[in-house]
């Protein structure tokens, strides 16, 4: 993507006005000559899902050979006229309801002029004094636990531009225009953040609203979620900074990284008595640094106006209504359930809300049809068995060999004592392996757990007569040997016994 | 308002259209005439008033958000004054 | 014959091709033999004879066969080049353009395709449409038909008119039937004036704009150049439609047009704006208006004296608001993807020179003003106090509908002046539109009806003005005034 087709806010309508309220002591960056703090303000910009572009009929599908999904009107033929998807216009506005925001009713396209080999029209559709979406507030949480508030200024619609490919040639730049006029929504925070965790962290959480939503895909690696981000410095409880805007960072990592030297960057010069230049940056992402964008333009002057080939679009309120009432339960609200329907810790919960997949999972493993299963061990299983295998494999929860109701059988099998939690992991291994039922590779195995009392004591008794010297030890004090014992117990019967069942009988055998 | 030709230089090359340093004292005295001329319509008292935004009143259709155009590379790249490998290609842009 | 199937109408050459009088195919060689004899008026700049007797022959066969597509229904026209056309040249008159063959075809002409038309050719024009006397064209100037028969301009070349000149020309020179072209603040009305020939603008939003090569958005308006109004109803009808691929074109029905004249204007209330009569206008112009007046009144109309106070702030609006646009809608001639491109040391160098060389001197003006008006700073001052006047305009004319059905007024404050005229002095040319521009900032409909001879023998055109989508009512009036007026004269071409 190039580094000049997206967007910035106009300053005079961010204002650069931070509405968080006070900032953690935390998050003060030392630097030579005392404490600063970091502003930061993120304009995500997010591609829309839908089948076609913003203003044509082509295909956004991602991945297609060069100038194969481009439309008269994505070249910018000459007398080619933009007409709007519908259902992009019902996108940005699901979102703002998912971002809690205001739903301006009527909104205008503008044109922002400029030059650019990759963007054909020589403008870009946009909307500039009157966004479709405007303030709005998410929360967004912390891996320590904590919480905090991100104000959200504004989203719009906008075109994307194409794509120049630099490295395919010697004195030449490809052109490929298969995302010209691809709709992206841009959503402008307030400088509400204060760290580069921060900054990731809402990243992640706007992107799992979109997700949740099902407004944008949120695949970074894919272009469909990428970030400017607006850095600033200034020594705590004074005037806000200079500030440079990094353009198109593509990954959480990047965001992070980008941050991170940006603010040292500034810090240094700043320390040095120097001054900070308000200028575009792009992340170099093998050198892990920002640099000063080579074809920044003398001065930008876009010269936005309405689109005179666009009539405002006017929503009706009761549109509004009926999206809102169609909208899926959010990850705060699923969060907020998950804690009090299911007793789960604030952490679990939001580990399985991060996803809506995962959350469906989840509550498919516990509550098929109101036969509760223990949610904790549900959560317990779903997070760290499911996970780690998924994650081992490089699968996401969609393609999970082991289906919601597979899982859910295996944790009946543990409840009703067929099969101990330890049995329970390799049969979990063998289900994830094979895709087979965890009744079946149990019966196949031959699995079940011993639950035979007399079985048991006979096991025990032989234990007890094979190693006297065991046994004494245990009924001189040390009761520490009945570990020993279990162990051994439990070797001999490949885990199949009931360990609770085993200690039992130890101990009336041994005290006796 | 008399444009200068600093003035003239700075929207030339917003325009990107280039023009030979000799050519910008006249091209300013042209377009200072036509701006002043046009500056007649601060006179218009606008107090209130709405700028238009079209002359036709009418609530536009939208499109369906249906694949129904592209797929004609061809078509696309027919009169590109260079080509290569499907793609348009131009003199190198550096970032 | 030939020479008599070229002086028909539509309407008679519709009757004719109908009675088997002769058949589209003779009609069309017909035409294309007198453009191939008017070359002198450099009125074309693509010629398209192969695809003209094709089109005529699907024509007779279908006639042949007891089937026809109406009134056009093989009927000779001219297409304005700002017009794409599939598979021919379309360059708006432009050097940047240059062989720019478009794989489409604008709804405007495929319409009349559809409706049985002929094409002949591409016809001249100002530069992306920017001028009034069609000498800003790359191709050269189109000359106009008409000669001076005394006065200053005699033996002179003169202009047809613009943006639209090469149609107009093409009309009475007899060498299309009809023509199409498009008007922005005046292109089609002020070059029907110049050359003698009916003019109509319709509505904004009355026909697609999709695929006609963009000036200004929120002006840009095709309509037809004919020899009678009733031609000019004919093509307008065939023309006009809902198009689902411009957001801005109107879904409404399409009356017959035709049926509207009904000669019959009695009781109809004709507006004449005292503000049109202005300072140092010709005694000849100024005399025609009231003949105008008078035909009307003699006709039964009523003859109502208004006001349209925003008249004089009109042009500067115009002045304003279309090179704004046009700014825009001409960044996309970038040398990337099509038309001219002049290699540069790097990109940025390679758009300043293709743009250099790809533009002439009047669309270089009109896009630095529209750059400038634009700029940081000085929007506020200029564009969006030229959209708040422009409201006050549409308003006075809103105002002006109260109290009339119709507007009458000069189409242009001087006959054709010869070449060269007015070429130092932008203003002074910009002044050709003086009267045409405020009905394009309103988006109302208006047709220029030839009306009578200048003293020097030049054709004067009288405007009718309608309120939106009252193309009917205007029609009728334009009908009656044509018929009132009895012009006859042709050019000595």
């Amino acid at each position: 993507m190039t580094a000049t087709t997206t967007d910035t806010a106009p300053d005079h309508l961010s204002g650069h006005v931070t509405t968080r309220i006070g900032h953690n002591q935390k998050d003060l960056v030392e630097g030579a000559t005392g404490p600063w703090e970091v502003i930061i303000g993120l304009e995500v910009h997010a591609q829309v899902t839908s089948e076609a572009k913003l203003f044509s009929g082509a295909s956004t599908a991602f991945g297609a050979a060069p100038n194969s999904q481009v439309s008269l009107v994505d070249a910018g033929m000459p007398g080619m006229l933009p007409v709007i998807n519908g259902e992009c216009v019902r996108q940005a506005v699901r979102t703002g309801l998912g971002l809690g925001a205001q739903i301006n009713l009527r909104s205008v396209f503008d044109r922002k002029n400029f030059f650019y080999p990759d963007m054909p029209q020589g403008y870009q559709i946009s909307q500039f004094t009157q966004p479709i979406v405007g303030e709005g507030r998410i929360t967004v949480d912390l891996p320590d636990g904590e919480s905090f508030e991100v104000g959200i200024e504004r989203l719009h619609l906008e075109q994307d531009a194409g794509k120049s490919i630099h490295d395919q040639h010697p004195q030449k730049t490809y052109i490929d225009l298969n995302r010209s006029g691809v709709a992206l929504m841009e959503i402008v925070s307030r400088p509400d953040l204060r760290s580069a965790e921060e900054a990731a962290a809402y990243l992640s959480k706007l992107r799992s609203i979109l997700r949740y939503l099902g407004t944008c895909d949120g695949d970074m690696s894919q272009g469909s979620m990428r970030a400017d981000v607006n850095v600033s410095v200034r020594r705590p409880g004074e005037e806000l900074g200079t500030r440079c805007e990094i353009k198109n960072v593509n990954s959480l990592r990047f965001v992070r990284q980008a941050i991170d030297y940006e603010a040292r960057r500034q810090i240094d010069i700043l320390e040095d008595g120097g001054e900070i230049d308000q200028e575009t940056r792009l992340f170099d992402a093998n050198r892990g640094e920002t640099r000063s964008m080579r074809s920044k333009e003398e001065a930008h002057d876009y010269r936005y106006f309405p689109d005179p080939d666009l009539l405002p679009v006017v929503l009706e309120q009761s549109l509004v209504d009926a999206l809102k009432v169609g909208l899926p339960e959010l990850p705060d609200a699923k969060k907020a359930r998950f804690i009090d329907a299911y007793e789960l810790s604030a952490y679990d919960a939001g580990v399985l809300v991060a996803e809506r997949e995962t959350a469906e999972y989840f509550e498919a493993v516990v509550d098929p049809e109101g036969a509760k299963r223990d949610p904790k061990l549900a959560a317990n299983w779903v997070t760290a068995e499911l996970f780690g295998r998924l994650n081992a494999a490089d699968l996401d929860i969609a393609g999970s060999p082991v289906a919601a109701a597979q899982l859910g059988g295996l944790i009946d099998l543990i409840a009703d004592n067929t099969i101990s939690g330890r049995i329970a992991k390799d049969v979990f291994a063998a289900m994830f392996d094979s895709g087979k039922d965890a009744g079946d590779i149990v019966a196949e195995k031959g699995l079940k757990q011993i639950t035979d009392s007399g079985a048991i004591e006979a096991l025990i008794d032989q234990l007890i007569a094979d190693n006297p010297q065991q046994a004494e030890q245990y009924r001189g004090g040390n009761t520490k040997v009945a570990g020993w014992f279990t162990g051994q117990a439990m070797k001999a019967t490949q885990g199949q016994a009931n360990p609770q069942m085993v200690n039992q009988i130890l101990k009336d055998k041994l005290g006796g | 308002m008399a444009l200068d030709t600093d003035t003239v230089r700075r929207i030339a090359r917003l325009a990107r259209i280039y023009i030979p340093e000799e050519d910008l004292e006249p091209l300013a005295g042209e377009l200072s005439n036509i701006i002043g001329w046009v500056e007649q319509l601060a006179e218009v008292d606008t107090d209130g008033v709405e700028p238009m935004t079209s002359v036709v009143e009418i609530t536009p259709e939208q499109r369906e958000d249906v694949v129904n155009d592209g797929g004609y590379r061809d078509r696309v790249l027919a009169n590109a004054p260079d080509t290569a490998d499907g793609f348009f290609t131009v003199p190198k842009v550096i970032e | 014959m030939a020479g008599e199937l070229l002086q028909l109408t539509i309407t008679q050459a519709g009757a004719a091709l109908a009675a088997g009088d002769f058949s589209a195919h003779e009609l069309a060689q017909a035409h294309l033999d007198a453009m191939e004899s008017a070359r002198g008026l450099n009125a074309f700049t693509a010629e398209t004879p192969e695809r003209a007797l094709t089109m005529a022959d699907a024509a007779d066969q279908r006639r042949a066969q007891g089937e026809t597509l109406g009134p056009l229904d093989g009927i000779p026209i001219a297409v304005k080049d700002l017009f794409c056309t599939e598979g021919v040249l379309s360059t708006a008159g432009s050097h940047i353009l240059d062989g720019f063959t478009p794989t489409y075809e604008s709804t405007v002409t495929r319409n009349l395709w559809a409706a049985g038309a002929v094409m002949l050719g591409k016809t001249n024009m100002d530069e992306f449409a920017m001028g009034s006397a069609n000498v800003t064209s790359h191709y050269g100037p189109c000359i106009n038909p008409w000669q001076a028969s005394s006065g200053d301009s005699v033996g002179k070349d003169l202009v047809p008119g613009g943006s639209s000149g090469g149609s107009a020309a093409a009309v009475a020179a007899r060498i299309a039937l009809g023509a199409i072209g498009t008007d922005t603040g005046g292109s089609i009305r002020q070059p029907g004036a110049f050359c003698g020939v009916v003019g109509l603008k319709p509505t904004y939003g009355r026909c697609s704009r999709w695929g006609v090569i963009a000036f200004a958005s929120s002006l840009d308006q095709a309509g037809p150049l004919t020899r009678t109004v009733r031609d000019g109803a004919l093509m307008l009808g065939a023309m006009a439609g809902h198009d689902p691929m411009d957001s801005t074109s109107v879904d409404a029905p399409v009356p017959d047009y035709a049926t509207a004249l009904t000669g019959d204007i009695k009781g109809m209330r004709i507006g004449v704006p005292a503000e049109y009569r202005m300072d140092g206008m010709p005694g000849e112009i100024e005399t025609l208006w009231r003949q105008g007046r008078d035909w009307l009144e003699h006709a039964g109309a009523a003859i109502v004296d208004i006001s349209l106070p925003h008249t004089k702030y009109a042009l500067p609006t115009y002045y304003i608001v279309a090179p704004a646009e046009a700014s825009s809608n001409l960044a996309r001639y970038d040398g990337v993807r099509y038309g001219l491109r002049v290699d540069g040391e790097d990109m940025t160098d390679t758009y300043e020179k293709t743009r250099a060389a790809g533009f002439g001197p009047e669309v270089k003006r009109r896009v630095m003003i529209g750059t400038y008006v634009l700029s940081a700073g000085y929007y506020d001052a200029y564009y969006l106090q030229a959209q708040k006047v422009r409201t006050r305009i549409a308003n006075d004319f809103r105002a002006a509908w109260e109290v009339c059905d119709v507007i009458l007024t000069p189409t242009a404050p001087s006959a054709a002046f010869a070449i060269g005229e007015k070429m130092d002095d932008p203003i002074a040319m910009y002044l050709n539109d003086i009267f045409t521009v405020p009905a394009s900032m309103a988006g109302l409909p208006a047709i220029s009806v030839p009306a009578g001879l200048s003293a020097d023998g030049l054709p004067l055109g009288l405007q009718l003005i309608g309120p939106a989508f009252a193309e009917e009512t205007m029609l009728r009036t334009a009908d009656v005034l044509e018929s009132a007026a009895g012009f006859t004269a042709k050019p000595s071409w």
